[in-house]
């Protein structure tokens, strides 16, 4: 995750451990063979994962495309052959990690389109300010409420508010306010707060979880509203 | 109602799934299990708690999974 690092290609040794047999199918430990052996075996196997890492690069970039009018085919090229570079990388270092428990080919896919994902993401927040500011939040929609659901309503905002506001820590608020508030990838966030996307999602966590806390220490049935009752 | 829509959409996004989940971590590690699981059919549920529930949770590791899904489930169908 974020702890990939971006290498080149020639960095990266072949993995030596062998995979347990039993762990994987034909198809998976041919995969490994061929990436652990050497000279021409190897670059052919290196050369057959990239196009497998570009095509999966690809496919995400194709399932994000109308959601991202703003970038050029070009452009879109560009991150799917980057994301399969990255994904190249990626895999051979961490050849080590397979252990069989998919096929080979699926537990590559997961890396091309990681990449390709967070890539696109950043793309589509470029130079765009990242709103962190608990003041800049409009938690709930009120707008054509009829009285009665509008008064509920009106509590439960003040709890949430004042939940937001009292029960969590300057962090945790900026981290909750930004990615469950203001809809910031939480890749973005990570980068503009140098952290990683896990450190982040633990805190979002811990705060959700004191929220929720509170909200039910004073009685309000966050459960009943989200299950529908 | 459409406003009790929102409202839960809104309650969702800010509280979180109410269960035990995985963290992003382990929910890359897990991921191509997971799906492959779920593409023939397993209890994927069962294989890895909490990777669901993550999911409800964290819209970028949401993506990710609706995508290997995707590309998975359409490999299988050819």
């Amino acid at each position: 995750m974020s702890a990939l690092r971006t290498a080149t290609v020639a960095e990266v040794e072949p993995a030596l451990s062998i995979i347990p047999a039993e762990l994987a199918d034909a198809e998976s430990r041919a995969w490994l063979r061929s990436l652990r052996g050497a000279g021409v075996e190897r670059d052919e196997a290196v050369a057959r994962l990239h196009g497998l890492l570009l095509r999966a690069a690809r496919f995400e970039v194709g399932r994000r495309r109308p959601a991202l009018p703003h970038l050029r085919g070009g452009d879109l090229d560009d991150v799917a052959n980057q994301a399969a570079d990255d994904a190249l990388v990626a895999v051979l270092r961490r050849l080590d990690d397979f252990r069989g428990a998919s096929r080979f080919t699926t537990w590559a896919y997961k890396f091309a389109i990681y990449e390709a994902a967070v890539k696109l993401r950043k793309r589509a927040w470029q130079g765009r300010e990242v709103p962190l500011e608990p003041e800049r939040w409009n938690p709930l929609p009120s707008a054509g409420l009829t009285p009665e659901a509008e008064a509920e309503q009106s509590e439960l905002v003040d709890a949430v508010r004042n939940a937001v506001d009292t029960g969590l820590t300057p962090h945790q608020r900026r981290v909750l306010v930004a990615l469950a508030l203001n809809d910031v990838p939480i890749d973005v966030l990570a980068e503009r707060l140098n952290t990683s996307r896990g450190a982040l999602y633990k805190t979002l966590h811990d705060a959700r979880r004191k929220l929720r806390r509170e909200l039910e220490e004073h009685g309000l049935a966050v459960l009943d509203i989200l299950e529908g009752r | 109602m459409k406003e009790r829509h929102d409202l839960k959409h809104a309650l969702r996004r800010l509280l979180g799934p109410a269960g035990p989940e995985v963290g992003c971590d382990v929910c890359f590690a897990e991921l191509d299990r997971f799906v492959e699981l779920e593409v023939s059919g397993a209890d994927a549920d069962s294989a890895v708690p909490g990777l669901r529930a993550h999911l409800e949770g964290c819209p970028a590791c949401r993506e990710e999974y609706d995508s290997l899904h995707a590309l998975v489930g359409g490999e299988r169908t050819l």
